[in-house]
C-alpha cells in the first residue's frame, strides 16, 4: 500500500512499521540507561563554581596592575602611551613633576575605567617603561559604576 | 457513621497527601536524572543533594507576577488550569494504593479513572483556546486531538486486560493478578499499547504535542505565568501519577507483593502500600527515561502511529483474546 506523504513523495504505507523502530527504542534507552548508571560518558565538565574556579591560562588578559620598581616607586613615567593607544579610551592620566632625578613626571592620577576596557592587552605592549601589565586577576566585581573606575592605588595593589 | 467519616477523610487526607508529596520529588527527579542523562550535574544547590528546590521553585513561582493576556477570555483563562488540575487529583481515588486502601471503592473503578483523566484534555484546550495566542491554540488543538485518539487505543488496550480478569473493580482486578499472576504476563500487547498511550494521554515526550516548546513556544501554557503556569505543572504531574498508577494496577499486580504472602492486619497494609509505590516508582522512572531520551514525532507521525497502528493492534489483540478465553472457559 503506498500513500501520498506532505511533501509529493510516495511512502509505503505505516501501518505496524513502527514495530520496526522500536529496536532503535530499545537500543536508545539501553544507551541512556548506561548514562545513568555512569557507565558512558561519565566525564561531567561542569565545574562547581563558588567551591572551585578554573584555573586561567598563562598570559591571560585580566585586570591590570601598575608595577613598582626596587625603591618601591611606581615605574610610570606618565608618558601617555598606553592613553593614547588604549582603543576603548578607558585610560585617564594626568601627569605632575616628579620629585625624583631619574625621571621628570609621574601620574598624579591614574584611572582605568573597567567598564569600558577590552582587556586588549595594547597598554603593556604600548608601555616603553614595562609599568602596566594584565595579571591573571578574572572576578573584576564591584556593587557600584563608581567602584568599577580603578584609581591609581588599587592599580598599584593589584 | 460519623466514625467512617472520619476515617475516610483521614484516608483521602494521607492518599492525597502523599501524592502531593510525590509531585516535587518527581520534578527533582526528573531534573537530576536528566541532568545524568546528558552528563551534567543538575540542581544540588538548595538543601542537602537539592532536596529542597522544588520547594524554592514553588516559592518563586507563587511571588512571580500573573499576567493574563489583553484580550484573553479572562474566566475560561482562569478556570484552565484548575481543569488541568483537578481531574488528575480527583481520578486517584480510585486507585487501590493498598490492599483494601483507596478512597473510594468503586465499582466501576476502571471506567471513572479513565473518565476522569480525559476530562484532563479540558484544561489544555480551554488555556490554549482563551489565551488568545496562536501558540496556544494550536498546542491545545493538538491536544484535543492527540488525546481523543490515543484514548481509544489505550481503552481497547483496557478491554483485553477486562476479558482476562473479568472485572472492572480495580481492587478485584489486583486480586485475580496477585491469584493468577500479573497481567502483562497475559497482555503483553496490550501492555505495550497501554504504555505508549499514557505517554500520549500525558503529553509526554516524545508525545508532548501540546507543548512542543521548539514548534510552539510552550504551546497551550505560553502565555501562563506565576502559580497558572505552576497548577498546569502540578497537572501534569499528578496526570503522569495518575496513569502510572493505573498502569501498575492494570498490569504490573498493583499492591501484590510478587515473593510473599502479605500478613494480615496493618502490617500487611503497609507492606502493600510500599511495594505499590516502588512499581510506581519504577514506572515513573521509565517515564522520565523516554522522555530524555527519544526524540518528539511529528505531529503526523503521532497521528499515524495512533490511528494506523495502535488502535488496529490493539483490535486484533482483542479477537485474539477473546478466542484464547473463550476456548479455555469452555474447555476448563
Amino acid at each position: 500500500m503506498t500513500e501520498e506523504n506532505g511533501n509529493g513523495t510516495k511512502r509505503q504505507g505505516r501501518g505496524l512499521r513502527f514495530l520496526l523502530y522500536l529496536p532503535a527504542v530499545a537500543k536508545g534507552l539501553f544507551n541512556t540507561l548506561l548514562h545513568i548508571l555512569k557507565l558512558k560518558g561519565h566525564k561531567t565538565f561542569t565545574v562547581q563554581y563558588p567551591e572551585k574556579r578554573k584555573e586561567v591560562r598563562p598570559g591571560f588578559r585580566g585586570e591590570h596592575r601598575l608595577k613598582v620598581d626596587e625603591n618601591g616607586r611606581e615605574k610610570c613615567v606618565a608618558c601617555l602611551m598606553c592613553q593614547t593607544v588604549c582603543p576603548a579610551v578607558c585610560i585617564d592620566i594626568v601627569a605632575e613633576e616628579a620629585p625624583w632625578d631619574d625621571r621628570d613626571k609621574r601620574p598624579k592620577t591614574f584611572e582605568i575605567d573597567m567598564l569600558r576596557c577590552i582587556y586588549c592587552g595594547m597598554c603593556e605592549e604600548a608601555c616603553p617603561c614595562d609599568a602596566i601589565e594584565l595579571t591573571e586577576k578574572l572576578y573584576t566585581v564591584s556593587t557600584s559604576r563608581a567602584a568599577m573606575i580603578y584609581d591609581k592605588e588599587k592599580l598599584l595593589s593589584n | 457513621m460519623s466514625e467512617r467519616l472520619l476515617v475516610d477523610t483521614l484516608r483521602a487526607g494521607l492518599i492525597f497527601g502523599g501524592i502531593m508529596t510525590l509531585v516535587p520529588m518527581l520534578v527533582l527527579a526528573e531534573r537530576r536524572i536528566s541532568a545524568a542523562i546528558q552528563n551534567r550535574v543538575g540542581p544540588n544547590r538548595v538543601g542537602p543533594m537539592g532536596l529542597l528546590q522544588p520547594l524554592a521553585d514553588v516559592i518563586k513561582l507563587l511571588f512571580k507576577e500573573e499576567i493574563t493576556p489583553n484580550r484573553a477570555d479572562k474566566t475560561l483563562y482562569f478556570l484552565g488550569p484548575f481543569l488541568a488540575f483537578a481531574p488528575a487529583a480527583i481520578a486517584f481515588i480510585a486507585i487501590p494504593v493498598g490492599k483494601d486502601l483507596q478512597v473510594a471503592d468503586l465499582s466501576v473503578g476502571v471506567l471513572y479513572v479513565l473518565a476522569m483523566t480525559s476530562l484532563g484534555v479540558y484544561g489544555i484546550s480551554f488555556g490554549g483556546w482563551a489565551s488568545n495566542s496562536k501558540y496556544s491554540l494550536l498546542g491545545g488543538i493538538r491536544s484535543s486531538a492527540q488525546i481523543i485518539s490515543y484514548e481509544i487505543a489505550m481503552g481497547l488496550a483496557i478491554v483485553s486486560v477486562l476479558m482476562i480478569s473479568g472485572n472492572v473493580h480495580l481492587g478485584e482486578i489486583v486480586e485475580w493478578q496477585a491469584e493468577h499472576g500479573w497481567i502483562v504476563f497475559y497482555q503483553p500487547v496490550a501492555f505495550v499499547i497501554f504504555l505508549v498511550a499514557a505517554f500520549a494521554e500525558n503529553n509526554r515526550l516524545p508525545f508532548d504535542m501540546a507543548e512542543c516548546e521548539a514548534e510552539l513556544v510552550g504551546g497551550f501554557h505560553t502565555e501562563y505565568s506565576g502559580m497558572k503556569f505552576g497548577m498546569y505543572f502540578l497537572g501534569e504531574y499528578l496526570a503522569m501519577i495518575v496513569m502510572s498508577s493505573l498502569l501498575v494496577t492494570l498490569f504490573l499486580g498493583g499492591w501484590d507483593p510478587v515473593f510473599f504472602e502479605l500478613p494480615g492486619g496493618a502490617a500487611g497494609t503497609a507492606l502493600s502500600v510500599l511495594c505499590f509505590a516502588l512499581k510506581l516508582l519504577a514506572v515513573l522512572f521509565l517515564y522520565i527515561w523516554v522522555r530524555w531520551t527519544l526524540p518528539r514525532f511529528r505531529y503526523d507521525q503521532l497521528m499515524r502511529l495512533g490511528w494506523k497502528a495502535l488502535v488496529p493492534l490493539a483490535l486484533l489483540n482483542i479477537v485474539l483474546t477473546g478466542i484464547i478465553v473463550s476456548l479455555l472457559t469452555e474447555t476448563g
